[in-house]
């Protein structure tokens, strides 16, 4: 079994959606990691705060700086992430389908590095 | 046969059989490859009777040798794969076809076209990094270097190597398609050397016939084989005694594989019975007409090709649509036709320029069109035949 990332690629720069879409948008994505859960896969799931709350700590010269606002300065930024168990990418890809139509974002998948020796 | 004709036959094949019982693409590379060098030391003048069986027991020796001085966990894995699968009987399923697994494979859309294709040619075609990179007309470490990457994506991202399930072949058959049809056109016309590669295109008529086993009710896989099946068929009447190219219309009908014809007609009429034409189903169509009777009907062939440019509205196809127009409305129709198109570095758009103004009487015109040609053609055969056109314009003949 490998490990996959499914990380969702959310554009901040969108009108922020209403509440009955907001609550539409959590019964979307719950259902599919109840789906996840049923089907074994599901490891993690957690949705993000938007970047407003983000802080980035650097490492120099002994020590850190500590800077306001995400790392990279983009409009798509990290939404939220599942982490699932599958047996190879186009199990992977088949949640990440389901995830990309229950978020309506564009979604990223990548294998954990462990998961060639796990 | 000497060893360079037995490793462009037998590599795919190799290959793909031993990533099955490696389960890893890259370990199945260096095994095959270990096997061949073994091979060139063993044989000497008389290879055995059959090559490739040899090569696959040597490579899967050599493999476990290898394995067994390794000692990370994934050698072992690997290992025991391996051990444990050389006793049980041939994998029974869908398809037998270890090649097709890794066609599937290579061509999977979460890897680039341009690395599906090279790919599938390096792996399953046995074509050289250089071969392919003059196929594409892309320097030789580029291709080296998607090589590379497209097969750590595989293994790191995991990628499988089986067939896809019914309702995933939508997504997952077109690439294929597409990478066979290069296969096979790089047979037809090799970018190097001389016009014809006849084992690529046999290879890729081979898995297309294989492909067609395993999915009998994809009209685009029937469309796909009959289409190889024609063009396969005028091969003979392809190349004069002398090496030379000879066009369609200046072909001897005679020589052309009367038992490939029949099947692809059969084919084509299979294809029109489900009514869902698709690209490839239209190139056949187009082909099979070439291929009835003494002579081709033109008007069906551009009415097809309307069909196709409204399907795929490519440069390529409006060029190849564009020789029809010449047939029915004449040369400068067509000529209009091209005008617009941009291909660049294809010489077969020159090419045609080239014969309708010949055609016109712009004798200037062509000739230069015939230049570009030639300085565009990476194929000898070809090339010489654009000189020879080129030379009757400048002496009247």
């Amino acid at each position: 079994m490998k490990k996959y990332l499914l990380a969702v690629h959310l554009d901040e720069s969108a009108a922020p959606p209403s509440e009955t879409e907001l609550r539409a948008h959590l019964a979307r994505t719950g259902q599919v990691t109840d789906e996840m859960r049923a089907a074994g896969s599901w490891v993690f799931v957690g949705g993000l705060l938007p970047s407003h709350a983000t802080t980035v700590v650097h490492p120099g010269n002994g020590g850190s700086t500590v800077t306001d606002g995400p790392f990279a300065e983009t409009k798509e930024q990290l939404g939220g992430i599942w982490v699932i168990r599958c047996e190879d990418l186009d199990q992977a890809l088949g949640w990440a389908e389901k995830c990309a139509l229950a978020c309506r974002c564009p979604i990223e998948v990548r294998p954990f590095e462990d998961s060639r020796r796990a | 046969m000497d060893l360079d004709s037995i490793y462009r036959a037998e590599y795919g094949r190799c290959v793909a059989t031993l990533t099955r019982l490696l389960g890893d693409i890259g370990l199945a590379e260096e095994a095959v490859q270990d096997a061949f060098a073994v091979a060139i030391e063993k044989w000497g003048e008389a290879p055995p009777p059959n090559p490739g069986a040899w090569i696959v027991t040597a490579a899967r020796n050599r493999a476990i040798d290898r394995l067994r001085r390794e000692s990370t966990r994934e050698a072992r894995h690997a290992q025991t794969l391996l051990l444990h699968q050389a006793d049980e009987p041939e994998e029974v399923g869908p398809v037998r076809d270890d090649q097709l697994r890794l066609i599937f494979t290579c061509c999977h859309p979460a890897l680039s076209p341009l690395a599906q294709t090279a790919l599938t040619l390096r792996l399953l075609g046995g074509l050289e990094v250089a071969e392919i990179a003059r196929a594409y007309l892309v320097p030789e470490a580029t291709i080296a270097q998607r090589i590379v990457r497209a097969k750590k994506k595989i293994r790191d991202a995991g990628i499988p190597y089986r067939v896809p399930a019914e309702a995933e072949l939508p997504d997952r058959l077109p690439p294929v398609l597409t990478v066979l049809y290069l296969i096979f056109n790089e047979g037809y016309t090799s970018t190097s050397g001389g016009l014809l590669r006849t084992d690529l295109s046999l290879e890729a008529v081979r898995l297309a016939r294989a492909l067609a086993e395993l999915m009998p009710d994809e009209p685009e896989v029937l469309g796909l084989l009959a289409l190889l099946l024609l063009v396969e068929a005028r091969r003979p009447a392809r190349v004069g005694p002398s090496g030379e190219l000879v066009v369609l219309a200046e072909q001897d009908r005679s020589l052309w594989n009367r038992e490939l014809i029949a099947e692809g007609h059969e084919l084509v009429r299979r294809c029109l019975r489900r009514g869902q034409p698709g690209p490839y189903q239209l190139q056949a169509a187009i082909n099979a007409v070439h291929t009835d009777g003494p002579a081709t009907d033109w008007t069906q062939v551009l009415a097809l090709y309307d069909q196709l440019l409204r399907h795929s509205p490519t440069p390529v196809v409006a060029l190849n649509r564009a020789v029809a127009v010449a047939e029915v409305h004449g040369p400068a129709r067509a000529l209009a036709a091209i005008a617009e198109l941009e291909l660049p570095g294809y010489h077969l758009l020159p090419a045609t320029r080239a014969d309708l103004l010949s055609r016109l009487g712009r004798t200037a015109e062509a000739v230069s069109a015939y230049d570009e040609a030639i300085a565009l053609a990476t194929n000898a055969t070809e090339r010489g035949f654009l000189e020879k056109r080129r030379a009757r314009l400048s002496t009247g003949a």
